[in-house]
């Protein structure tokens, strides 16, 4: 029954959109993190998206494709540089390397994710809709 | 007897299934409206009903090996065998993706409200179905 894919495939599509509005809210809160976890600076991270079948073993060039997180890169742009004498992590030219987070851009991305994330929401309520009319067929 | 009833609604079920399938395609349009190189796609309806309506069409008649098959001939083709075909990218993105929003947005609702009429043809189908029968 195809209806219920499309369960399968906006449920997989709302979990990546998840992640990547988890990515940004860990970029925008990471803004001004002069050291990370492993001791450098934060660098701005971004996850990728990659269409896998519906379907387990189905022709991806014939049959409904879900989303799937490929990956989480980080981007690789140059840090910025803040001129700051007094930081403790300044150095002897008195700058400090500050995260490359772009933070419009972020802002960008997180209204980009929850506008995908409320259409696979309404795609799958119109879908059951759809399936309990179904079920009331002849009643 | 039966088979005029199974006939009369094996329309309604064809044109189920294939709205049912083409809903599935939209929703894995939208889905992956942010996969970069991905690619909507649809079916088209109309020829797509008349291949899986087999012998309800009027077709040529083949005596010989070498005559061709006229569409629809193959009978009770499988709803998901319908060649699946490109959408064509009014306004190309830069990431390769050629899904419109405002189409595929417009094209899911279009085709829910067709399933639906589908599904009130088929009720009422019953209901004079019962009514014949009842008196």
């Amino acid at each position: 029954m195809s209806l219920f894919n499309i369960f399968t495939v906006a449920g997989s599509a709302m979990t990546a959109q998840n992640q990547r509005l988890n990515v940004v809210a860990s970029n925008l809160a990471n803004a001004d993190s002069a050291v990370s976890s492993n001791g450098q600076p934060y660098r701005a991270k971004q996850v990728l998206f990659m269409s896998i079948p519906s379907v387990a073993g189905a022709d991806p060039n014939n049959a409904s494709s879900g989303v799937k997180v490929s990956g989480v890169v980080e981007d690789q742009s140059p840090m910025k540089l803040i001129y700051e004498p007094s930081h403790p992590m300044a150095n002897e030219e008195g700058f400090v390397t500050m995260p490359n987070v772009n933070v419009v851009e972020e802002m960008v991305d997180m209204i980009s994710a929850s506008r995908s994330y409320q259409n696979n929401v309404d795609m799958m309520n119109t879908a059951k809709t759809l399936l309990l009319k179904t079920l009331s067929i002849g009643q | 007897m039966i088979n005029k009833l199974d006939a009369t609604f094996r329309f309604y079920e064809d044109a189920s299934n294939l709205r049912a399938h083409r809903q599935q395609l939209i929703a894995s349009n939208i889905a992956n409206v942010d996969t970069p190189n991905f690619k909507a796609r649809d079916i088209n309806f109309t020829d797509a009903l008349e291949n899986a309506g087999g012998n309800r069409n009027v077709k040529l008649a083949t005596n010989a090996p070498n005559h061709i098959a006229s569409p629809g001939s193959g009978g009770g083709a499988a709803a998901t065998g319908a060649p699946l075909m490109y959408r064509a990218a009014i306004q190309g993105s830069v990431d390769g993706n050629t899904v419109d929003m405002d189409i595929e947005r417009s094209q899911f609702a279009d085709n829910a409200i067709h399933y639906e009429a589908n599904l009130t043809f088929i009720s009422d189908q019953i209901k004079i179905m019962r009514s014949a029968i009842q008196g």
